[in-house]
């Protein structure tokens, strides 16, 4: 097992620096060097900059060496001394901005998937298990809805909808009357509240592609031999349901994760960028917007990052449920 | 074959009919199906795959899918013994399938083995895991650690090398040979009465085939077991049983004790089967396979349904009514117009081709 | 094949044995067509699609204004409601599709403007009514509009309201379907190009080529695609002209949009080159590419429109989200995402709900897209799970 954590860790290692370069190369993208563009914005608005103040700042950037050199000094920052660079628009380093705002992602995202499993999982055993009932019709239906909708549309309509009918404003995280106090129940309970429609708007989209997985998944293993197996032993339906086909099915939920991830996290910046949520997805807009390069890079960085950890987590807790990967696995070794 | 001569009844099925209401049409798997299982006897059932020989053996299991199938009429006795050590009767065709009842007879006193011993087993549990389970719903008084000693003695009982490392091995970590004799230590995990075997050895090498066949013919010795013994193989059915019952779409077409029906079949199908199989010890022939294909399972027959392939046919008789089940011969039973009376003939005025 | 399956398997070859000769001689293309009709659901969604497109097509046409018009002091006006019966008088009768126009009034308590429509002046429309200039292609322009109305100087007749600056939203939302639209088809027509070669390559050549194309997409499919969106659209200008955003934008779409075309080419490449047709041809001395497109693409050209169908909807999607945010097609250019822009402000949709009009315009697409494909993939492959 630890072989295999190992093996599929350093496996990772070339899909990470293609993230970086990907990155860098977000960092170089718009046309000319970025620190001439923020001398002449500071000069535009009125900061005396003489000149050996401004060659000053291109060597200090490394604007004066080719851009493998700066890639390797921002990797070098990053790697050495987790420092992913400065946001001229906000005057502080990249580290403190996410610093700020990524908990509030990682809590969104992470919460959003949950959720999306909480929805997805029953709906697919009822649904595989009713195949062709109403109610099997139904969820298929909202499903392929929840596939099809665009999230940050349903995020507009949605918060429209539910500010006409209850004058509740689902948006940021907490009402203006509890902004500037201190956290208390209230303020809790009033964090949660903000926090269903997005949670549940991102989740759908994933909702969608689960349910359909998970009820096509069961209905292959439900005619699987070991069922009738087990039902010639005469285990009790209920049981047999859960130990068997369902085990076996949440296998290839576990291996959604990698291509589910990247979807709840493109749903979370658009979402939260609609509902006012303060998290990376607003500030990679900005930042994007306003050309903060550094800014902008490492957002992408670490949201893919992430992306490729989550998959990696995926796959571990698959090889941890599913004996046949160990066994391959330590064979290969 | 087993020495221990016609015991007692075990289980008796009367005029079992099971259909399947398929969004294609109905489908008449089992038609009228008729027999009777005797304690350390083995019932051998043949035919080709769609005669209705597994649906018959998981009717008596109560594991045919339902929806689709539905059982329409016939009585499934199953003469049990009870703690104090008489006999009950019960009839398994009016409990529930998912019912307690039921699924204390499944795996208890009836086991079952099956075709495949790659996918018969969960890949994600041990085959101690799954072995132990049906010890633990059927034994009483069981818990885990008894379930596991006997688990390992099963799985030594029926030849497996290392057994206390067997009950923990995953079945992808066994042959298929392995597998199957695991498969059959679940069967018989409870001791059961009744081993219904859907061809238990058509997934496997011949050699290890001869082990397993060998292996079933032993632990039914020990345990005075009967044993319903479905295989399209007729060497092997003849190896095994002490009766044969031949099927066809859903009918039974001739039943006799095995000796009988290999040296003297009546049914002209059963005479085409034979025919159609080369022998070892009998004299050189020209194999003659079975002419046409096997019908259409949503076909209705009017008459007899192997009459577009027979060669004995009688146009007029045998494709008007059903053929009737005959005896020419005490316990020799055939579905087929050529052994009913000349006068019955004569009557619906046909002419032999 | 198990106990229990085997009566069903009986079925399907009896099934087929039934069928009639039209049956086994119809091509490829004909199976699927009668399969495809059968589907209401795909049947229908196809002809609203064709419609959709009509509208994209000929904006000018349909739409009764220009984009760019702007009706002074009919900003944020609501929708017009279109009437049958005639209100100017009790009781009255039918006079034909009509209209009234507004009058705006000043709310001393909201200190908001109110539009009430006056309904003793009925304003009659009529169908191919002339109306402003506009151009249908070159240098080839037409007056005549799908409809309006002879009245002189007549009060806006705005179905969909008006936006911010009082321009008409069901014009731009015509005008707007032109770039989502098309967007869609051009950009999943690069991702096709780029599927195909690679995926081709991919899975025809097999080995080392191979495993880099699969760790590429692996990589690019790890990454979330609005932020990287985002991203590279902040290396475009906003003041390149029209067009070139407009490629520019294609192209972003389709550096990531080509994987999953180039995965169904690929893994039906490895199954298909091992049929003995392919083996035939090769032996034969027949060269590789033209094994590939002349013998293998065919085989699954069914499959490729499938996807293609599946993957023109999430192009439109991207479009609008970037367009929505900003980053994508720049103001004065209209497309359904510059419009959803008025519409971030949920205070704002609060008081003129009708600002999300165009939403449901790209929800239509895009459900009337995956309807079409579902339709396509079932009458494409019976036997898949979906």
């Amino acid at each position: 097992m630890v072989a295999y954590i190992v093996r599929r860790s350093v496996m990772l290692i070339p899909i990470l620096v293609l993230i970086s370069l990907v990155s860098f190369a977000i960092i170089e993208l718009p046309p000319g060097d970025w620190v001439t563009y923020q001398i002449e914005n500071l000069r535009a608005s009125g900061i005396e900059l003489n000149e050996d103040e401004a060659e000053r700042l291109v060597k200090m950037y490394g604007f004066d060496q080719p851009a493998w050199k700066r890639y390797i000094r921002w990797m070098r920052g990053i790697l050495f001394k987790f420092n992913f660079g400065w946001s001229f628009q906000w005057g502080k380093t990249v580290n403190e901005l996410l610093g700020e705002r990524l908990p509030l992602t990682l809590v969104i995202s992470i919460s959003a998937l949950i959720v999306s499993w909480i929805i997805a999982i029953p709906i697919g055993i009822y649904s595989a298990t009713h195949q062709y009932s109403v109610l099997d019709y139904i969820f298929t239906f909202f499903g392929f809805l929840g596939l099809t909708i665009p999230t940050f549309l349903l995020a507009m309509v949605l918060a429209w909808y539910i500010f006409k009918l209850t004058e509740f404003a689902p948006l940021g995280l907490f009402s203006i009357e509890y902004m500037d106090e201190p956290m208390s129940m209230e303020k809790f309970i009033d964090m949660l509240k903000h926090l269903v429609l997005p949670l549940i708007i991102i989740g759908l989209n994933g909702t969608g592609a689960l349910i359909r997985v998970m009820r096509g998944n069961l209905l292959d293993e439900l005619k699987k031999q070991y069922v009738i197996t087990a039902r010639a032993k005469g285990v009790n339906e209920m049981q047999l349901l859960f130990k068997y086909p369902v085990r076996m099915s949440m296998n290839p939920v576990i291996s959604t994760i990698g291509w589910i991830l990247p979807g709840i996290f493109s749903g979370e910046v658009l979402v939260s960028l609609v509902l006012g949520l303060q998290t990376t997805g607003p500030l990679l807009l900005r930042a994007v917007l306003a050309q903060d390069m550094f800014l902008a890079g490492s957002i992408v960085m670490i949201l893919s990052v992430l992306t490729v950890i989550g998959t990696l987590l995926s796959d571990i807790l698959l090889a941890a449920l599913d004996p046949r990967i160990r066994y391959s696995a330590a064979a290969a070794r | 074959m087993s020495d221990t001569g016609r015991g007692d009844l075990l289980l008796e099925v009367r005029n079992l009919q099971v259909h399947f209401y398929l969004f294609e049409g109905v489908v008449q798997a089992v038609n009228d199906v008729s027999f009777d299982v005797h304690r350390g006897r083995t019932l051998g059932i043949i035919g080709e795959s769609g005669s209705g020989k597994s649906v018959s053996a998981q009717s008596v299991m109560g594991i045919v899918p339902s929806p689709p199938a539905k059982q329409l009429a016939g009585e499934i006795r199953l003469h049990r013994a009870t703690p104090d050590g008489g006999i009950e009767t019960v009839d398994l065709g009016r409990l529930d399938p998912r019912g307690q009842e039921y699924r204390d007879v499944r795996g208890g006193e009836i086991g079952m083995i099956f075709q495949e011993p790659m996918t018969s087993f969960s890949p994600l549990h041990t085959v101690g895991d799954q072995i132990g389970e049906a010890i633990l719903l059927h034994i009483p008084d069981s818990t885990p650690q008894s379930a596991r000693e006997r688990t390992v003695d099963l799985l030594r009982r029926v030849g497996i090398p290392r057994p206390d490392r067997a009950v923990d091995a995953y079945p992808h970590e066994l042959s298929g040979g392995m597998r199957q004799r695991a498969m059959i230590a679940m069967a018989l995990s409870c001791d059961p009465a009744l081993l219904i075997a859907d061809e238990p050895t058509t997934a496997l090498d011949v050699t290890i085939e001869a082990q397993i066949l060998e292996l079933i013919q032993e632990l039914q010795d020990d345990l005075n077991m009967a044993i319903i013994y479905i295989s399209h193989d007729l060497a092997v059915v003849g190896g095994v049983a002490d009766e044969v019952m031949v099927m066809y779409l859903g009918l039974v077409m001739e039943h006799a004790d095995a000796e009988t029906i290999f040296d003297e079949p009546l049914h002209p199908y059963t005479r085409a089967l034979w025919q159609s199989i080369p022998k070892i010890d009998g004299p050189l022939e020209q194999l003659v396979p079975i002419s046409g294909n096997i019908p259409s399972p949503f076909a209705v027959h009017r008459g007899c349904p192997f009459y577009a392939r027979c060669t004995e046919r009688i146009q007029g008789v045998c494709d008007e009514s059903p053929p009737p089940m005959l005896e020419p011969r005490p316990g020799h039973t055939v579905r087929c117009f050529l052994y009913a009376d000349d006068v019955d003939l004569a009557a619906n005025g046909a002419t032999g081709e | 094949m198990t106990a229990s399956t085997e009566v069903f398997e009986e079925v399907l070859v009896a099934d087929q044995a039934d069928q009639d000769d039209r049956f086994y001689y119809a091509s490829q293309w004909s199976l699927i067509w009668w399969r495809f009709r059968r589907h209401r659901v795909a049947m229908v969604s196809t002809v609203l699609l064709l419609l959709l497109y009509l509208l994209a097509v000929l904006p000018g046409f349909f739409s009764p204004y220009l984009p760019s018009t702007r009706f002074e002091s009919y900003q944020e006006a609501p929708p017009v409601r279109l009437h049958w019966m005639d209100k100017s008088s009790e009781g009255g009768g039918f006079i034909g599709p009509h209209y009234y126009g507004y009058e705006k009034t000043l709310n001393k308590e909201t200190f908001k403007y109110e539009f009430e429509p006056i309904l003793d002046n009925p304003i009659r429309l009529r169908l191919f009514a002339p109306g402003s200039e506009y151009t249908i292609v070159g240098d080839w322009t037409s007056t005549i509009h799908f409809f309006g109305t002879d009245v002189e100087e007549p009060p806006p007749f705005m179905l969909f309201g008006a936006d911010r600056l009082g321009r008409d939203l069901l014009s731009r939302t015509l005008y707007g379907a032109r770039i989502s639209l098309s967007i869609g088809l051009i950009g999943v027509a690069l991702s096709l190009i780029l599927g195909v070669i690679l995926g081709g390559i991919s899975g025809y050549f097999g080995g080392l080529i191979d495993e880099v194309i699969q760790r590429l997409i692996d990589f690019l499919i790890s990454i979330p695609q609005i932020p990287l969106w985002m991203a590279l659209s902040a290396a475009l200008p906003r003041d390149w002209p029209v067009l070139k955003t407009y490629f520019a934008i294609t192209i972003i779409l389709s550096i990531l949009g080509w994987t999953g075309l180039a995965r169904v080419v690929r893994g039906k490449l490895l199954s298909l080159r091992e049929e003995d047709y392919a083996m035939a041809a090769k032996a034969a001395g027949t060269g590789e590419s033209r094994i590939i497109f002349k013998h293998l693409l065919p085989g699954f050209t069914s499959h490729l429109i499938v996807t293609v169908t599946l993957a023109v909807p999430t192009m439109i999607l991207a479009e609008t989200a970037l367009s929505f945010l900003g980053l994508g097609i720049q103001p004065p250019a209209v497309s359904w995402g510059t419009l959803l822009q008025d519409a971030q402000d949920i205070v704002a949709i609060a008081q003129h709900p009708h600002q999300l009009i165009p939403a449901a315009w790209v929800m239509a697409a895009v459900l009337l897209f995956n309807n079409v494909g579902d339709g396509l993939r079932d009458a494409a492959d019976p036997y898949s799970d979906h």
